[in-house]
């Protein structure tokens, strides 16, 4: 066991993915000489050279699909986009290239390429940097989608992402990079596993990456009150873990989905939909969801402590289903 | 610029077929060109007919007229080196060694094809001949290719990348991104576009700002450029032969204006109202087969029965590929689910 | 053999075309490859080539006429071959295929952003069977055989949820005590209508429901206590903890084992299956004023004798302070009714849903009985066991209630 920060988690698992894998590079903006943007790759650069660590110009479209060539032709390319609002300028390689070239060539190639980006607000960098869109990419076919929340979760994670076949979004949070936790040494999970973070036994919370600790602050706060509250971790939105979900809920008999981004169409929606499919009978009370304003993230530090959620609107969310009506 | 034909600005620098320099290529070479650029055409011409007897569905776009840039240029590569292209690909996939019937079972979907059906005309794809496949989005396969050279730096491969696009794809962001970093990392990648002077429906002039310098774009990112004949299958060969050795030398990203002209119209569905009728004819008499057919019959006295022999032999292999297509199964439903995801 | 000419497919979503003009005739050579028409599509006119060689047969689409993708428009036949006769095309109107909608019109009403909508308060019809109620509260109210509109839902909007049926069974109506509403006869001559409380009216509901729907048949056996009794007196003697155990639990603790040996006991009737439980919670009925509540131990199958007696007190405590547990409640298997703290010999129950049987105990008391010849006292219970016929057999409910028998004579078998 060794307690590190989510960034050093994950700058562990670089290290041992260039150690032991002379397929792998890391491709990316400033990842060279700058260290990395939220300096995860420090000391990556003087010490494995430029060969291997590509600093690449401001190129998304291209760097990120000469990841994919590059994969399809035995490589095992790490490729870094600074954050996930920047991905759009290369989601046609992304949605039309990495996800489908497998598919359409028959099983001719594989895509075996890792990007890590990251995701989330709160840190007043405004509408075009605050965005969550680990979301859409959920719903791409030939896509994983990873989304750690502690230190653990990452390591574990990472480590089973370079053995996948297929393309990953491995999508870090902005705020978590100094988060500290215990990882366990040996540490390897599954993708499509959810965690149960917290058991309970009243009501199901279903979050993912810094979400899940604000429903576990909000879940300390609501057991003060006699509500005993689980916490779902889920870890991987590609795939997802629907039996335990499912299976939690027809325990507590009442959900919760709590997510960053925007809440009309955000993958928040598709939960609520398989548990209300699956669990129909179990159900005590409507799936709710507390999710992002539906507007762009304004800077002003008040006015975005209002879009995104907070610890507070999951305590109240969470009540509003216990109220009584006489 | 108004008011001026096409013709005036689409005539190439190009020299005679019957130049007096020593040969590069032999009467053997040459006829084997010959019956490979006679292949590419009746491949299409069957494709063609084949649509429209709903066999070949979707996007039907034909290489008629630009054979002699696959020709010249493929068959100056290795069968390790890469090809990557658009998707007015069964040209370059054929010279790249894609098998003609594998190739039609493609087009009309069915589970014998290269890519087991999934793909279509527009996605052939034979990894194992290094025809590493044609793209449907314009420009959206050249980082791919830049890929594919990157790779074989990284593994010090003596691999060329080809890369094949249109003059649409000039237009795209990704071009430019593209020679930008092909330069900075020095990749062993030959850019080729073939300019067919017409995007899809609007001509080249309309949206480039040095239609008429195609050759010299290149030149902002420091790579050597060059313009060749897209017609004239020896001058293509020749050029692209010095610039493959030249990036086998390490000597860095190369980039070719193949001018040329398409037959028919972008897809099949087009009837090319856009282009006026002289410059068609225009075209249709600078046909690479026939000037090839020229070549071979005035220089080398080949008799017109090895000529005619050559078509025969190509239209039978074309007729035998459209049998097999035909003849082939679909793919079974399952396979709706497979390989999304590999095992 | 002639080869068809259907009108071509030249464009990806052309629907129709037209022949503008024939370049043959009929009678004459055609070779592969060869224009034989000019064809006009939505976009523009197109030739056509002929993809085989022989001769245009017969031409069935006329000049200017408009064609369908896919039907007939010539045949090309072998020298000297016949033309088939049974090839006229089809010449239905060609079907108006609506027009792919004009994106701008959809566009041009944005849809409204949803906010979380909160339902009216309104009841009515339109819900189902007339009520708000949580599709869980649903479930549990029919698997109890309740009628959900009696009850009342604390829920958000009035919503009946979990709680409210689980309070309902246990008492009727929530926050309402337990009734005790028996007047004494006072000779005044006088007669009198008096409401039912609700967990009358419960029991009556449930009862009702479960005598009609279950075909009820009855076996009994007289059991020979003495050895139970001398042995139930031995481990009271030796607990040191206060935790006694009744006659009742070692009834219980055999029905367990006997359960085990026959599992078609511990399940339940449900439209023509047999759904068999995972757990034995045998419930335990107990009287309390104005009604009957029958609360189960849970997992008996794995609670020793002195589990099962800690249970059944606290159990019997907690039922007299009105605080059971959902779980306690409605998770039962299998039940036992023991009326023998009445002196009642004997008596028949009747099956607590959703269960298969219901054993009914009375009392323990001296009997004169024959043994190996001889008149001896012993201390006999009659049992009877209420059977659902559509589950078991009378074979079955009799080996079942033997067995049962079989272990209380022989008590020792309940510690082995």
């Amino acid at each position: 066991m060794t307690e590190m920060t989510y960034r050093e988690a994950i700058c562990l698992g670089l290290t041992e993915a260039l150690d032991e894998d002379p397929r792998v590079y890391l491709m990316g903006e400033d990842i060279g000489p700058y260290g990395g943007a939220f300096a995860v790759t420090q000391g990556f650069w003087e010490k494995y050279g430029s060969r291997r660590i590509k600093d690449s110009p401001l190129s998304e479209s291209a760097f990120v699909g000469a990841g994919i060539g590059s994969a399809m032709a035995g490589l095992r390319p790490i490729v870094e986009i600074m954050t996930i609002n920047f991905s759009l300028l290369a989601i046609d390689q992304i949605v039309n290239h990495a996800a489908k070239v497998r598919y359409m060539s028959g099983n001719q190639f594989s895509v075996p390429m890792i990007v890590r980006t990251v995701t989330g607000a709160g840190a007043s960098v405004a509408a075009t940097h605050s965005q969550s869109f680990e979301g859409w990419y959920a719903s791409v076919p030939g896509l994983h989608v990873v989304v750690p929340s502690t230190p653990e979760d990452a390591l574990g994670l990472f480590r089973t992402c370079r053995e996948m076949a297929d393309p990953v979004m491995f999508v870090e949070h902005i705020l978590l990079y100094g988060y500290k936790g215990e990882v366990s040494d040996s540490i390897k999970i599954p993708l499509g596993k959810a965690d149960i973070k917290k058991e309970g036994k009243d009501v199901t919370i279903i979050s993912y990456s810094k979400m899940v600790h604000n429903a576990l602050e909000a879940a300390g706060k609501l057991a003060e009150e006699g509500i005993d509250v689980e916490v779902i971790d889920l870890r991987t939105l590609r795939p997802l873990d629907v039996e335990t979900i499912v299976n939690s809920v027809k325990k507590t008999h009442r959900a919760i989905v709590v997510e960053e981004t925007t809440k009309f169409g955000g993958f928040a929606g598709e939960v609520v939909s398989i548990v209300q499919q699956e669990a129909f009978d179990y159900l005590d009370s409507p799936v709710y969801r507390v999710a992002g304003e539906d507007v762009p993230i304004p800077y002003s530090m008040p006015l975005e402590k209002l879009a995104i959620p907070d610890t507070d609107r999951v305590v109240a969310a969470v009540k509003n289903i216990f109220k009584k009506s006489v | 610029m108004a008011g001026k034909t096409n013709t005036q600005n689409s005539k190439p620098k190009s020299k005679k077929m019957t130049s007096s320099k020593p040969d590069s290529l032999n009467e053997e070479q040459l006829l084997e060109f010959y019956g490979q650029m006679v292949l590419i055409r009746e491949f299409e011409k069957e494709s063609e007919r084949q649509y429209t007897r709903g066999n070949v569905k979707g996007f039907l776009h034909v290489y008629s007229g630009e054979e002699a840039i696959a020709v010249g240029a493929i068959n100056n590569l290795k069968k390790e080196d890469y090809v990557v292209t658009h998707y007015r690909d069964h040209g370059q996939a054929l010279v790249k060694g894609i098998d003609p019937k594998q190739a039609m079972a493609e087009l009309f979907g069915k589970s014998t094809g290269c890519s087991k059906g999934k793909g279509g005309s527009m996605h052939l794809i034979d990894a194992e001949k290094g025809f590493m496949g044609g793209y449907a989005i314009v420009g959206g396969h050249l980082p791919i290719a830049v890929g594919f050279a990157l790779a074989n730096q990284y593994k010090d491969e003596n691999r060329v990348t080809l890369c094949f696009m249109g003059d649409g794809a000039l237009n795209e962001g990704e071009f430019h991104e593209c020679m930008n970093l092909s330069k900075i990392w020095n990749l062993p990648i030959i850019f080729l576009c073939e300019n067919n002077l017409y995007g899809m429906g609007a001509p080249a002039k309309d949206h480039l700002a040095t239609p008429d310098k195609i050759y010299k774009m290149s030149e902002a990112y420091d790579i050597p450029g060059f313009r060749v004949d897209g017609n004239n299958v020896v001058e293509v060969y020749d050029l692209m032969k010095g610039l493959t050795e030249k990036v086998r030398n390490g000597e860095g990203p190369q980039f070719v204006e193949a001018q040329t002209y398409r037959i028919q119209g972008h897809s099949i569905a087009d009837p090319a109202k856009y282009r006026p009728d002289e410059e068609v004819e225009y075209w249709k008499k600078k046909d690479p087969i026939i000037a090839l057919k020229s070549l071979l019959i005035d220089k080398y006295n080949v008799p017109n029965d090895t000529i005619e022999q050559i078509h025969v032999s190509a239209e039978q292999e074309i007729i035998d590929a459209a049998d097999f297509a035909e003849q082939s199964p679909f793919p079974e439903d399952k396979e709706l689910f497979s390989d999304v995801y590999g095992v | 053999m002639s080869t068809t000419i259907v009108m071509p497919q030249m464009g990806y979503d052309m629907r129709e075309g037209t022949v503008v003009k024939w370049y043959k005739n009929e009678g004459e050579q055609v070779n592969r490859g060869e224009v034989i028409a000019d064809i006009q599509t939505d976009k523009a006119t197109v030739e056509f080539e002929a993809y085989t060689a022989g001769i245009l047969g017969k031409i069935y689409a006329n000049e200017g006429v408009p064609v369908a993708v896919g039907e007939i428009i010539a045949i090309i036949t072998e020298p000297g071959e016949e033309i088939p006769t049974d090839l006229e095309p089809n010449n239905e109107q060609i079907k108006e295929v609506p027009a792919a909608s004009d994106p701008a019109e959809s566009l041009k009403q944005p849809s409204p952003v949803i906010s979380e909508i909160e339902p009216t308060t309104e009841n009515g019809t339109q819900f189902v069977d007339g009520v708000r109620a949580s599709p869980l509260a649903r479930r549990l109210a029919k698997e109890s055989s309740i009628d959900i509109r009696m009850i009342t839902g604390t829920g958000p909007l009035g919503r009946i949820v979990e709680k409210d049926v689980l309070e309902y069974k246990i008492s009727g109506t929530p926050n309402q005590n337990i009734d005790s509403n028996i007047k004494s006869f006072d000779g005044s001559g006088e007669s009198r209508i008096e409401e039912l409380s609700p967990m009358r009216q419960a029991i009556g509901r449930v009862t009702v429901a479960s005598k009609t729907t279950a075909p009820h048949f009855y076996v009994s056996a007289e059991i020979d206590m003495s050895k139970a009794v001398a042995f139930r007196q031995e481990v009271n003697n030796s607990v040191t903890d206060g935790n006694r155990v009744s006659i009742n639990d070692l009834i219980i603790k055999a029905s367990s084992v006997a359960l085990k040996e026959f599992p078609k006991f511990n399940s339940f009737f449900n439209n023509n299956t047999l759904e068999f439980h995972s757990n034995m919670n045998i419930g335990i009925a107990i009287a309390l004023t104005g009604g009957l509540m029958v609360p189960g131990i849970n997992n008996c199958e794995n609670k020793t004798l002195l589990e099962i007696a800690k249970s059944s007190t606290d159990l019997i405590a907690r039922a007299n302070e009105n605080k059971l547990t959902s779980v306690e409640m409605n998770e039962t298997t299998f039940s036992i009714s023991n009326l023998g703290m009445f002196d009642v010999d004997s008596f028949s129950a009747i099956i607590f849903p959703p269960h298969a049987a219901v054993l009914a105990v009375g009392t323990v008391k001296d009997q004169p009985v024959v043994r190996d010849g001889e008149i001896t006292v012993s201390k006999i219970m009659k049992a009877t066991v209420s059977v659902d016929h559509r589950v078991a057999d009378g074979a079955e409910a009799a080996e079942f209630l033997i067995l049962i028998k079989n272990i209380l004579e022989q008590p020792l078998s309940l510690v082995i």
